[in-house]
């Protein structure tokens, strides 16, 4: 299935710069494994180091949370939307 | 408790509330939609609304509630108003500058609306007072530029019972939901736990399109406005998500999460914690803990190149930071350090440095792995170069 996955500003970096990234997936597992073979930097920023999705990083399919359906084990159709969505504060520099 | 400045002398009206001819006429806008009437302003009138911070997001806040007539705002900030503030934070001006902001915020609202209270609370909002702070207020607004804080204002809220209208912002994208709704999410349910402080973006990403906290502040005063008003379909159980480069308004939906520590049927938080801990951060702004490294001092730097000695200067800012100032460095950005690492002069004492030496302490723990031996950190980056060297480098 293709699907887009949408790159959240604070990993754009991670991601070539893009807003959005296509990507050939059956699962929502499959997606994102697809998108940081692509992007191996991303992967640190989603994943902690036991492979388990990072508490502050949000994954929805279309409108709704993975978490709330089969997760990683998500089914995609042809044209799914997938959201990654970090928690966010402020624009203070350092 | 901490103590208000100066609490505006409020001529409560006795009960019951009703509008003073001055006020029919200003709130004359309101009085004519069906939607608020005179039922509505006398809600707004009678309404007790706190905001936590009074920066970019609580300036156009505060500017619409009090032009909107909220008969009580409370304001939570302990900064001073400084020449960065401005770009963004319109509630204050030029002349503003190095006053505290809520002395700058009181005055302009008051001018704005004489009619209503405003409370100024100069503090930072602790676990210590925020149950007190919150306490008198109907609804809180998050209008805050950090993991402690916020979670500390979602967990006083949903302790207390109280709405918690939420909007966050990071360079062009901004989020907004209302927490603490009863069988709503909380921002918990969302984002059980920060970031570590490694993996929040760092300065070079850092930054806020100025105009971003007037769109997602604005959006937040409307929500409250709603609350107040009963009116409409409040963000509770959604999250909006707005992105100003391509104009895009999402909205994704938000469930309360059964297993919250906070608002779960188990919770087990009952009472508010060590925020700072929380979120891994040790004392007030710690930067992601940073490396021991080699440190020069910039007069010592400055010495030694006007003796006409041999230093490669290393800039590991980003490109767009050095056509702001530089120092005649070679710019190689910290990202892109390990694939050209070979451009650096190897023979040659290296002072790396960057906009205040966090950055640049990475690279030269970088660079001694990678077998450099003679590596300095330039202590406090172009921010103290301009202190103690040369004034016409600007800060920014």
């Amino acid at each position: 299935m293709a699907v887009k996955v949408m790159i959240p500003t604070p990993l754009r970096p991670y991601a070539g710069r893009q807003a959005s990234v296509s990507v050939e997936a059956q699962t929502v597992g499959e997606a994102l494994d697809a998108l940081t073979g692509q992007f191996a930097d991303l992967r640190r920023h989603l994943y902690a180091d036991g492979g388990r999705l990072r508490s502050f990083v949000n994954v929805y399919l279309n409108q709704e949370d993975v978490r709330n359906l089969q997760k990683d084990q998500t089914p995609l159709r042809d044209g799914d939307t997938i959201s990654i969505v970090p928690s966010i504060a402020g624009g203070r520099s350092c | 408790m901490p103590e208000t400045i100066e609490k505006t002398k409020h001529a409560a009206p006795a009960a019951p509330v009703s509008l003073s001819k001055e006020e029919v006429l200003r709130y004359s806008r309101h009085l004519i939609m069906p939607e608020v009437g005179m039922e509505g302003q006398l809600k707004l009138k009678q309404a007790k609304v706190l905001l936590v911070g009074s920066g970019g997001l609580g300036a156009p806040l505060a500017l619409y509630l009090a032009a909107a007539g909220v008969g009580r705002l409370g304001l939570v900030d302990f900064d001073r108003v400084d020449f960065t503030n401005l770009q963004r934070q319109v509630l204050f001006g030029t002349s503003d500058v190095g006053k505290p902001k809520l002395e700058a915020a009181k005055r302009r609202l008051q001018d704005l609306n004489p009619e209503i209270q405003i409370d100024a609370f100069e503090t930072k909002l602790t676990s210590e007072n925020a149950l007190d702070l919150l306490r008198p207020y109907d609804i809180v607004v998050d209008g805050t530029d950090n993991f402690p804080t916020r979670y500390l204002v979602n967990d006083a809220a949903v302790l207390l019972g109280k709405p918690n209208v939420y909007g966050s912002i990071f360079r062009f994208e901004g989020q907004l939901s209302v927490f603490g709704l009863a069988d709503g999410p909380c921002y918990r349910c969302l984002y059980p736990e920060p970031p570590p402080p490694g993996l929040v973006p760092s300065c070079a990403e850092g930054g806020v399109l100025g105009v971003l906290p007037g769109i997602v502040g604005s959006l937040q005063a409307m929500e409250v406005l709603k609350l107040i008003l009963g009116n409409g379909d409040p963000m509770a159980g959604r999250l909006l998500l707005f992105d100003a480069l391509e104009m895009t308004f999402r909205e994704l939906r938000l469930r309360k999460n059964p297993d919250c520590p906070l608002c779960g049927s188990n919770r087990t938080i009952h009472q508010l914690i060590d925020y700072y801990e929380f979120c891994g951060v040790r004392g007030e702004e710690a930067p992601p803990p940073s490396v021991e490294v080699p440190q020069m001092g910039p007069r010592e730097l400055a010495e030694r190149l006007k003796r006409g000695e041999n230093i490669f200067v290393l800039d590991v800012r980003e490109p767009h930071e050095y056509q702001i100032c530089n120092l005649g460095g070679i710019l190689i950005p910290l990202g892109d350090l390990p694939r050209r690492v070979q451009e650096i002069d190897s023979a040659a004492p290296v002072v790396v440095h960057c906009r205040s030496g966090a950055r640049s302490a990475q690279a030269v723990d970088f660079l001694r792995k990678a077998g450099f031996r003679r590596v300095w950190n330039l202590r406090g980056g172009i921010l103290a170069w301009s202190d103690e060297v040369d004034s016409s480098v600007p800060k920014y």
